[in-house]
């Protein structure tokens, strides 16, 4: 780990500074409130590192100017909103279905449609894992702090990298607008996990056996891209045992790497009779109740705070429901990680929606009341 | 947990708020204290009434609105007729007399300063109210070293303005040294 | 006959033939103009990037051995600018229909053009959406029947190298199936240019498009298209009445114009 400074830094700008510091050095996107500030600060930085920075016609094309560029071997990133994160989908299917790396920041705002542009939600949490059509795998980070925000992004890439699969960061209004103080490593100190430079004579780039690096176009590899099923070296195909093995494939690399790709953390009562589960900003709302529930008057409520929604962490929740007799979800939107949280505990303990949806955050005093009712 | 400070930063878009509340953050920060800033976001932030919120502490900070201000700073008359109701009576309230002319009710400790006018005559700089602004807040609180502050200020002011902001600093220590009420405007004193 | 069997192995990937296309389609021809004309520019195999749309046109992309890119519909040139910008050194071919270039990809087209992005765009352009069986496209002439238009659409079809011309390309040209030759050096000299380079390819689709509008079979279709063509050159001699019905061929404008990647990679090293 690189040497670290304190600085105060916006969630947005961690992403994109994050985002440099893995060796990003192409943006494509789309002004879009309330991510635009990781456009602006990209466009700020990249030049002066050799990258690219180009602002598209639209959010469709930003997200496969990305994948365009990702083929050609650059680290990639875009960023934008829920309205935008709908457009992006069609590209976002393509690039799982490639299997081309890319690292896609929604900051979430209050939708449907235009919705409350600078209000927070967290409503993008089922379209992130569904959002693209077909049966697809899907990472989704939500970062619960400007420090989460930045290094969760480096995560992000490199893992991207690694295993050839495109990553969702979720973040919310409030991470993204809001300012922090921040550890992180002094600009220009790159932490690039290199996953591998060499080919092997054999290579394939869809190869049966497992993830093969992306060897980037204009190296004498003649192969294909495409988004239809296609069988190892990347052609269209249609027969059938090919087709089924091809989305297996895709998602089988998700379950290798899931110690990887799964992260969350637990703080609070060992054995909790009331735990909280949720993600992104309301963290901090329910951090704040542990803190003087289970540090101050060790009552028995902890915390299992997801960083990690997508692929769901259906194992730490499953052993959470072994201990709690309740667990309250707390999340900006009508119920969302609340359904998976239900299907995996399957009656194992009461599963409480606690929801707000009008723009504002859930505040300590809101999560506090329903622990204090479930406590009694 | 005792030490968390809520400053409440209002006024109209283009008063500066914004920025002051960056300012503050950067300025506790480089103090080692632990900060969150946010902000009022859209058209509000442009023209109407704009708001930011800096929040200080020495412990982590989890919950990262302002929630119950412990100082409130007005720079215009709406703000303080939007905000001064949404504070507790202990919540330090600094307005700009300058464009609050009040009431102000003595259930709330409400000092008042002439911030603008003063940028305006003794400065010739009506934009450096917002910095003049902090200088009165951090001389009623003492939220961050004032030395650290005033480096802070001049590390983030705009090339070459350095000085001036750090000047306007300056002032507002003086206002507030000068006491609550105190309509002086331009003065022969000099700062220190 | 010696250098075409060597031009099919080098460039083409014999094993993924027989191709898709019906008897009598013009993608063919179009296609291997495209292999002939790289050919003759003489580049690099490894430099080569063939990217293409959805459409029937785009599976050319899957029978070429070059590094191949077959997008999603109508974002073809999107994701060709994402590659280029990364590499500006590789030499891009984007293959797409005319519902791919012209309807779902219409914004991108007209901003790739006015970005000068250096890259070869070839519309094949049979009037109809062929894949999907034969609905009408911003490109089929107005009173042609598809099954979108039983009647004949009434819809204005545009002219897609104005359009291109418009925008801000510095290329553009327009060539048919039923002139391979042609085509040929149009792919190639759009190649040679440096900037936004259209090439719209006139092809039969004689099943999903000739058949609806009694045009006849394949052979009629390209005998029709031979005989309405008329170069360049022998049309600016000819008035306007006398060129009604015609199709003008050749290169219709090709000017000098900053290209986009040129100019941002010049625009980064000042900036250092």
């Amino acid at each position: 780990m690189p040497e670290t400074k304190p600085v105060l830094m916006q969630g947005n700008v961690a992403c994109a500074e994050g985002a440099i510091n893995a060796g990003v050095r192409f943006y494509a996107g789309y002004p879009i409130t309330p991510s635009t500030e990781v456009a602006e600060r990209m466009a700020a930085r990249l030049p002066d590192l050799g990258g690219v920075f180009i602002q598209m016609e639209d959010e469709i094309a930003s997200m496969a100017a990305v994948i365009g560029a990702s083929i050609g071997g650059m680290r990639t990133l875009t960023a934008t909103s829920g309205p935008g994160f709908s457009l992006k989908q069609e590209n976002l299917g393509y690039a799982i279905m490639a299997e081309i790396p890319c690292v896609v920041v929604n900051v979430q705002r209050m939708g449907p449609s235009t919705g409350a542009p600078t209000a927070p939600a967290q409503g993008d949490v089922m379209q992130a894992r569904w959002g693209t059509h077909g049966d697809h795998p899907i990472i989704a980070f939500s970062p619960a702090s400007v420090y989460e925000a930045y290094y969760l992004t480096v995560a992000a890439v490199n893992l991207s990298q690694k295993i050839r699969q495109p990553i969702v960061m979720l973040l919310d209004e409030v991470i993204g607008h809001m300012r922090e103080k921040v550890l992180i490593p002094e600009t220009g100190r790159l932490m690039v996990e290199k996953s591998s430079d060499k080919v092997p004579a054999d290579w394939k780039p869809y190869d049966d056996k497992g993830v093969t690096p992306l060897v980037p176009f204009g190296f004498g590899h003649y192969y294909h891209v495409t988004g239809l099923f296609h069988d190892q070296y990347g052609f269209p195909t249609t027969d059938p045992p090919q087709v089924a093995r091809s989305l297996d494939r895709i998602h089988e690399k998700l379950d290798k790497y899931r110690d990887e790709i799964v992260l969350t953390n637990y703080i609070g009562h060992k054995e909790p009779r009331v735990a909280i589960v949720t993600y992104g900003c309301t963290v901090r709302s329910a951090r704040a109740v542990v803190k003087k529930a289970y540090w101050q008057n060790r009552k028995e409520v902890g915390l299992l705070s997801l960083q990690t929604i997508w692929p769901f962490p259906e194992q730490e929740i499953k052993a959470l429901a072994k201990q709690a007799d309740v667990i309250l979800v707390p999340e900006m939107n009508m119920g969302q990680i609340v359904g998976e949280i239900e299907r995996h505990v399957r009656g194992e303990a009461e599963v409480v929606p606690v929801n707000r949806y009008d723009g504002e955050m859930i505040t300590p005093d809101e999560i506090s009341e329903a622990v204090g009712r479930w406590l009694s | 947990m005792g030490n968390r400070q809520e400053i409440l930063l209002t006024g109209a878009g283009g008063q500066g708020l914004i920025l002051a509340s960056i300012v503050l953050a950067e300025a506790a920060v480089n103090d080692n204290k632990n900060v969150v800033q946010t902000q009022s976001y859209g058209p509000e932030a442009r023209g109407g009434a704009s708001m930011a919120g800096v929040i200080i502490d020495v412990d982590t900070i989890e919950y990262p609105k302002v929630a119950n201000p412990t100082v409130l700073l007005c720079m215009n008359q709406a703000s303080f007729n939007k905000f001064l109701p949404k504070v507790k009576p202990g919540c330090v309230v600094i307005v700009d007399s300058t464009f609050v002319t009040g009431p102000f009710q003595e259930e709330y400790k409400i000092q008042t300063y002439p911030i603008t006018q003063t940028a305006k005559d003794e400065l010739g700089r009506e934009v450096v109210a917002n910095m003049m602004a902090l200088g009165v807040v951090n001389a009623a609180t003492e939220l961050v070293d004032r030395d650290i502050f005033r480096e802070s200020i001049h590390k983030m002011a705009p090339k070459g303005s350095g000085e001036l902001n750090q000047k306007a600093f300056d002032v507002g220590y003086r206002l507030y040294e000068h006491g609550s009420g105190q309509n002086f405007g331009f003065s022969a004193q000099t700062t220190e | 006959m010696a250098i075409i069997e060597q031009l099919t192995q080098d460039f083409l990937r014999t094993k993924k033939l027989p191709h898709i296309w019906c008897p009598g389609c013009g993608n063919g021809i179009v296609t291997a103009a495209l292999v002939r004309a790289i050919e003759r520019a003489e580049y690099d195999q490894r430099d080569v990037v063939i990217v293409s749309g959805i459409g029937c046109s785009s599976r050319a992309a899957g029978y070429l051995n070059f590094n191949t890119l077959h997008t999603t519909h109508g974002r073809a040139l999107a994701f060709a600018t994402g590659l280029k910008m990364a590499r500006p050194e590789l030499k891009l071919f984007v293959i797409m229909g005319d519902g791919d270039c012209s309807a779902i990809g219409g914004n991108h087209f007209i901003h790739a053009a006015r970005r000068n992005i250096d890259l070869t765009a070839i519309v094949v352009n049979n009037h109809i959406y062929g894949m999907t069986g034969g609905q009408h496209s911003p490109l089929t002439p107005e009173g042609k029947k598809a099954t979108t238009a039983p009647g004949g659409t009434v819809e204005r079809e545009f002219d897609l190298i104005n359009l291109a011309r418009g925008a801000g390309a510095s290329f553009g040209a327009k060539g048919t199936a039923a002139q391979p030759r042609q085509l040929e050096q149009l792919i190639t000299r759009g190649s040679q240019h440096k900037g936004f380079s259209l090439i719209e390819a006139l092809s039969p689709c004689p099943i999903a498009y000739g058949r609806r509008n009694k045009l006849g079979g394949p052979v009629d279709m390209l005998r029709d298209m031979k005989e309405k063509s008329i170069s360049v050159e022998r049309a600016s001699k000819l008035g306007e009445e006398e060129l009604a019905g015609k199709t003008i061929t050749g290169v219709i404008f090709d000017l000098e114009a900053p290209e986009y990647s040129e100019e941002y990679y010049r625009s980064i090293s000042k900036e250092k």
